[in-house]
């Protein structure tokens, strides 16, 4: 099975582009909203009301500044729903990241490192993780063992490493034929030191890269666990859960599902610029 | 040759068995079986009948074997809930995720090779920018929002298709442009880094050299080299569509296997959960064996590497 990575070791070449400048503004603005996002938001996203079900947003006929983006089937207001979402996607997608992120790079960094016996193993774990249909389990480990934000991050965290494992084992394999790894080895280094002290920071600007990837990926597969009813449950203001809970009254209120949509999208495009401004800055032939 | 498929059929096999091990692993240790299957409201007595009736009482060990041992010979179990057979419930509804993987894979297939190869033909200029730009947006689409713009604009707006069912193609075709939409940029990209690499290459300079017009080195060099990678990573994509299709045709109402297991899961239906996972496991380790087999066929370096 082809567990190779394209990767290629150059000393970084800092340099500034315009996906870190328009992604990272966008990953920043979404941090902001997401940390004041009890001050900015205009109502209690929990606070329902039967009087005020499904108000238009504000630029349709009926709609009022009262609720910008209108309201939603349960009478909450919009908006606030769709700023303290912001915090749930950002969480989610971070934890899960962080997670894999960890397995993903001890495994990788082992299997880079020690080759021989470890690297089959390890390269062997991987195949398998990877035939194994990520979303069906995840479904199928929420139903049986609870839904609920820490579970959801866990069960995305303990899907989403292949990527780390598979780009950091290429990394590594190459950063250990470097001289400075044989010299920490001649002085008598330990494993642990060279890993700790060589080989990683030579490797970060791969995790780095993968991980913001992953945490686009992982915003989207929590979205797509809310929209299937088995992720974050109700009354949270996930976006998945606000697309899944406005799906029946889209074709009178289609806001109710294109714009938490829209929001979603800009994160992960947002995200995914930053992962290719900084892919292209960190490892210059990483293009593709 | 022969060293290498016997290598690669020797670790699909055990990928195979490890996968049926981590199926039936996962299932039985986020939870109880017996409380998922009574429900909140089965009192304790019930939910030990249903422990002792399913011979969920036994160890895992020999559970696990009992369970191996009959799907090796095709016999996955019944449904919890229809008392059906898992095997006829999946044959009966596997013909149409596989057409709507493949119709997918086939329209990105038609929109990813084109761009591709345009982008790279047209390296840096406006034109890449676009296709490039079309891919990152594609990409950050999630599927089944791009599934419910489809449904409002052509199936309320437009009222032209319709928006759930199997009756005819016309219900694959909203479904077909979702998924596809969703693994076209990740083939496109392929295709324009592939181009880009076979153009810089020595042979495409020789073809240039001795006089081949533009077309000829394009499309009978370059773009030969270049499909390489992209028909594997196509191969393995068609594995994710067969396992990922569960979102979209939930979304469209589309009997396929995706909507099964959906269901299944709601109702915590474990045979037919555990049947679907294993089938699309081994569906991906059967094409990832394909891809492996053509690449080594065609290309001495990777079957002697």
């Amino acid at each position: 099975m082809a567990i190779e990575a394209a990767v290629t070791l150059r000393p970084p070449r800092l340099r500034w582009n315009a996906g870190i400048a328009i992604g990272g503004g966008i990953v920043v603005f979404l941090l902001l909203v997401a940390i004041f996002a009890d001050w900015l938001a205009p109502h209690d996203p929990y606070a329902q009301s039967l009087v005020r079900r499904l108000r238009p947003p504000v630029w349709e006929p009926r709609g009022t500044w009262t609720h910008p983006l209108g309201t939603d089937p349960f009478g909450r207001d919009y908006l606030s729903r769709l700023i303290h979402g912001t915090r749930i996607s950002i969480a989610v997608g971070a934890g899960a990241a962080a997670i894999g992120g960890l397995i993903g790079a001890v495994l990788g960094i082992l299997a880079g490192f020690k080759g021989g016996y470890f690297d089959r193993v390890i390269s062997f774990v991987i195949s398998a993780r990877l035939a194994l249909p990520s979303l069906l389990i995840a479904l199928a480990v929420l139903q049986v063992g609870g839904s609920g934000l820490a579970i959801v991050i866990a069960v995305l965290g303990f899907t989403h490493w292949d990527r780390f494992a598979v780009v950091l084992r290429t990394a590594t394999q190459q950063v250990r034929r470097q001289d400075y790894v044989t010299r920490a080895r001649a002085i008598g280094c330990s494993d642990l030191r060279i890993v700790t002290r060589e080989v990683f920071p030579n490797v970060a600007g791969h995790f780095v890269v993968v991980f913001t990837f992953e945490v686009a990926q992982t915003i989207i597969a929590a979205a797509a666990l809310s929209f299937l009813g088995l992720g974050i449950q109700a009354p949270e203001p996930s976006w998945g859960l606000m697309m899944a809970e406005g799906r029946n009254w889209m074709t009178t209120n289609p806001g109710l599902i294109t714009i938490a949509g829209l929001a979603l999208m800009i994160t992960v495009l947002a995200v995914n610029l930053l992962g290719d401004g900084l892919r292209d800055m960190l490892t210059p032939e990483g293009r593709a | 040759m022969i060293r290498y498929l016997a290598q690669k059929l020797v670790e699909a096999i055990l990928v195979c068995a490890f996968v049926s091990i981590a199926t039936f692993a996962l299932i039985h240790w986020t939870g109880d079986l017996a409380m998922s299957i009574g429900g909140t409201e089965a009192s304790r007595e019930e939910t030990e009948r249903i422990r002792r009736f399913y011979g969920l009482d036994r160890t895992l060990i020999a559970q696990y074997f009992d369970w191996a041992g009959r799907v090796l010979r095709g016999d996955f179990g019944n449904s919890f809930f229809s008392r059906e057979a898992v095997l006829t419930m999946v044959a009966h509804r596997l013909p149409n995720t596989i057409a709507l993987a493949l119709a997918s894979l086939t329209l990105a297939l038609l929109i990813a090779i084109p761009l591709g190869v345009v982008a790279a033909v047209r390296r840096g200029t406006w034109v890449d920018r676009a296709c490039l730009g079309v891919g990152v947006l594609g990409q950050a689409m999630p599927s089944y929002w791009s599934a419910l713009l489809l449904i409002l604009v052509f199936g309320v707006e437009l009222q032209l298709l319709p928006i759930s069912g199997t009756e005819s193609w016309r219900s694959f075709v909203l479904p077909t442009a979702a998924l596809g939409w969703f693994v076209m940029p990740l083939l496109m990209r392929l295709t324009r880094a592939g181009i880009i690499e076979a153009l810089a290459s020595d042979y495409i300079r020789t073809a240039r050299a001795k006089g081949l017009p533009r077309r000829a080195v394009l499309f009978k060099h370059a773009l030969r080299n270049a499909i390489l990678p992209v028909v594997s990573i196509a191969m393995v994509q068609l594995g994710f569509l067969l396992g990922g299709s569960i979102v979209i045709e939930s979304v469209f109402a589309l009997d396929g296997i995706g909507l099964l297991a959906w269901s299944a899961i709601q109702r915590s239906d474990f045979p037919v959960i555990q049947a679907i996972v294993l089938l699309v496991a081994f569906l991906f380790v059967m094409l990832n064996f394909l891809s492996d087999t053509v690449n080594g066929l065609l290309d001495p370096r990777i079957r002697h590497g």
